[in-house]
């Protein structure tokens, strides 16, 4: 029994692996459709993964061990971070261990190497890119704790897989409170994930970067491992949001065999291509903030998902 | 009774958006954008009208919905967009100090209205009771942004969506306001409307600029 719980734990954390970068490519097509241009191919990220996994890494003279540990410590983080979020099953081994504030916990982890990383070869960009980085991060982070905390209030429990077994245990209610996290988590998802209004991934500029000047330095399977963690990440906060306010169709506890995880699969997959273009339709419609308007849009965030602990608060009757 | 339970549900959720549009207004730059809310806030108004009228069965909830959805989804914003056109003011934008502070502020507005509301939707029969704390919040966001704006025209949006704010009291305390006095204030908004729009041409007539400091000195220097 445990033997199979471990093997579905694992095939989890495979299938985020594998389909993260196939994510990331959808949205990239959808963003270019938007835009009028002609679509990169679906798979253009695996391509890119697999160039760069087949050159030779340079690194730079003064980088220390750090600068070379930071991408495996990146991707092992985001690997952990998916096998604590059910995605597909929620009965994971893994999952009992932490909690979502450990996960949060471990996106910080991960997010200290790699400013730490960007500042240690001592260029300009670099540092600039990490300053930025934990400035977004610390701000991020209590809206992002404020929307789980929300989550908790109303079923009780800070672990994901048991907000998803409580969803579907009482399937009627819906909190409106709901809104108002959903809203900031939307807007956290895209401030932590080097997204549009705070950073825009396609820029070539390097005044205007966070995440992309922090990876300069970076070449061969070292950026492989970095750009596939990134992807990753964005794949596990998609992942966090189904679990939080779109859970159907997640195999809940008790539901094993074949045909409940394949339906979990299909919804994984239908539910990740809608989000993709939603996000990439959001994307289109806004421009790129001015980084000092940055506390601004986190600060809203934030107060949003306040505001819906006080409405979950004020309607709980 | 399971279905009245689910139109409750529906209506927590309305007024939880028309709570979060209230804030998305008062964060808001530029003008085109805060008519479009309020297009949105009329909208969702008219929609929790139509589900209070289906739930408590008075057929006159239904032309107080039909009434909020010509006059604030149609007409309103219409008539508001028109106005900025001819004002050449489409892309206007205000400088506004410190939008998170004055978020904390309209937060805590709703901490306040929520208390004030707690004791009197225990006194309620309606089914929407709990939503009168989300009504009270609209109305005192609405002041805010009144308060912190400096643009005639906001400020009439503001006016707007405090109006917004005291109709969706009135349907979620009482099932709504007898008929001939919400007619009365459908025409009072409509024809103010009308009145502020003349009052923006003299003041830019007068100024250069909408801007509403230059009324607050009695005489040019």
């Amino acid at each position: 029994m445990s033997g199979i719980t471990f093997i579905r734990q694992l095939a989890e954390v495979v299938l985020a692996i594998a389909i993260a970068p196939l994510f990331s490519g959808w949205i990239a097509q959808c963003r270019a459709w938007l835009q009028n241009r002609s679509a990169p191919p679906l798979l253009q990220p695996y391509r890119m993964l697999d160039k760069l996994f087949h050159k030779d890494a340079a690194l730079a003279m003064d980088a220390s061990a750090l600068f070379r540990a930071t991408p495996y410590v990146l991707f092992g983080a985001m690997a952990l971070a998916a096998a604590i979020i059910p995605s597909l099953v929620t009965d994971l081994p893994l999952a009992r261990v932490a909690d979502a504030i450990a996960l949060i916990g471990l996106f910080a982890t991960a997010r200290v190497f790699q400013s730490l990383a960007a500042m240690d070869i001592g260029t300009a960009f670099g540092t600039m890119g990490a300053r930025r980085e934990m400035m977004v991060g610390f701000l991020a982070e209590p809206a992002l704790l404020m929307v789980l905390f929300n989550a908790f209030l109303v079923f009780g429990s800070t672990a994901l897989p048991d907000l998803v077994d409580g969803y579907a245990a009482h399937r009627a209610a819906v909190d409106p409170s709901v809104i108002f996290a959903a809203v900031a988590f939307l807007m956290v998802l895209l401030a932590e994930n080097a997204r549009l209004p705070i950073d825009n991934p396609a820029t070539h500029l390097e005044l205007t970067m966070i995440h992309e000047a922090m990876l300069l330095e970076y070449s061969a399977r070292h950026l492989a491992l970095v750009e596939w963690a990134s992807s990753l990440k964005l794949f596990n906060y998609a992942c966090i949001g189904f679990a939080l306010f779109l859970p159907w169709g997640i195999a809940t506890h008790g539901q094993d065999g074949g045909l409940p995880l394949f339906l979990a699969f299909a919804a994984l997959i239908g539910k990740l291509a809608l989000a993709g273009a939603a996000l990439a339709f959001v994307e289109s419609l806004s421009a790129k903030l001015r980084i000092f308007r940055a506390p601004e849009y986190l600060a809203m965030a934030f107060l949003i998902a306040v505001l819906g602990l006080l409405v979950h608060l004020l309607l709980r009757a | 009774m399971p279905t009245s339970h689910l139109i409750a549900q529906v209506l927590n959720v309305l007024a939880a958006g028309l709570l979060l549009i209230s804030f998305a207004m008062l964060s808001r730059r530029r003008t085109q954008r805060l008519i479009t809310l309020l297009a949105w806030q009329g909208a969702i108004l008219f929609l929790s009208t139509c589900l209070v009228a289906h739930s408590s069965g008075l057929s006159e909830i239904y032309y107080s919905a039909a009434l909020t959805l010509m006059l604030k989804v149609i007409a309103l914003p219409w008539i508001l967009h028109r106005l900025i056109y001819q004002l050449g003011a489409q892309w206007d934008s205000e400088p506004l100090v410190n939008i998170p502070a004055t978020m904390l502020v309209g937060l805590v507005l709703v901490i306040f209205a929520f208390g004030l509301a707690q004791p009197i939707s225990m006194l309620a029969t309606t089914i929407t009771r709990h939503t009168l704390g989300i009504a009270l919040a609209v109305i005192l966001l609405a002041f805010l942004m009144m308060i912190t704006r400096r643009k005639a025209i906001t400020q009439v949006i503001g006016f707007l969506a405090m109006e917004n704010g005291l109709f969706f009291a009135a349907t979620s305390a009482t099932y709504g306001m007898p008929m001939v006095i919400e007619l009365g204030i459908a025409l009072d908004l409509l024809v103010g409307v009308f009145i502020l729009g003349i009052f923006f041409f003299q003041i830019r007539e007068q100024f250069d600029s909408l801007d509403l400091h230059h009324l607050e000195s009695l005489k040019e220097d």
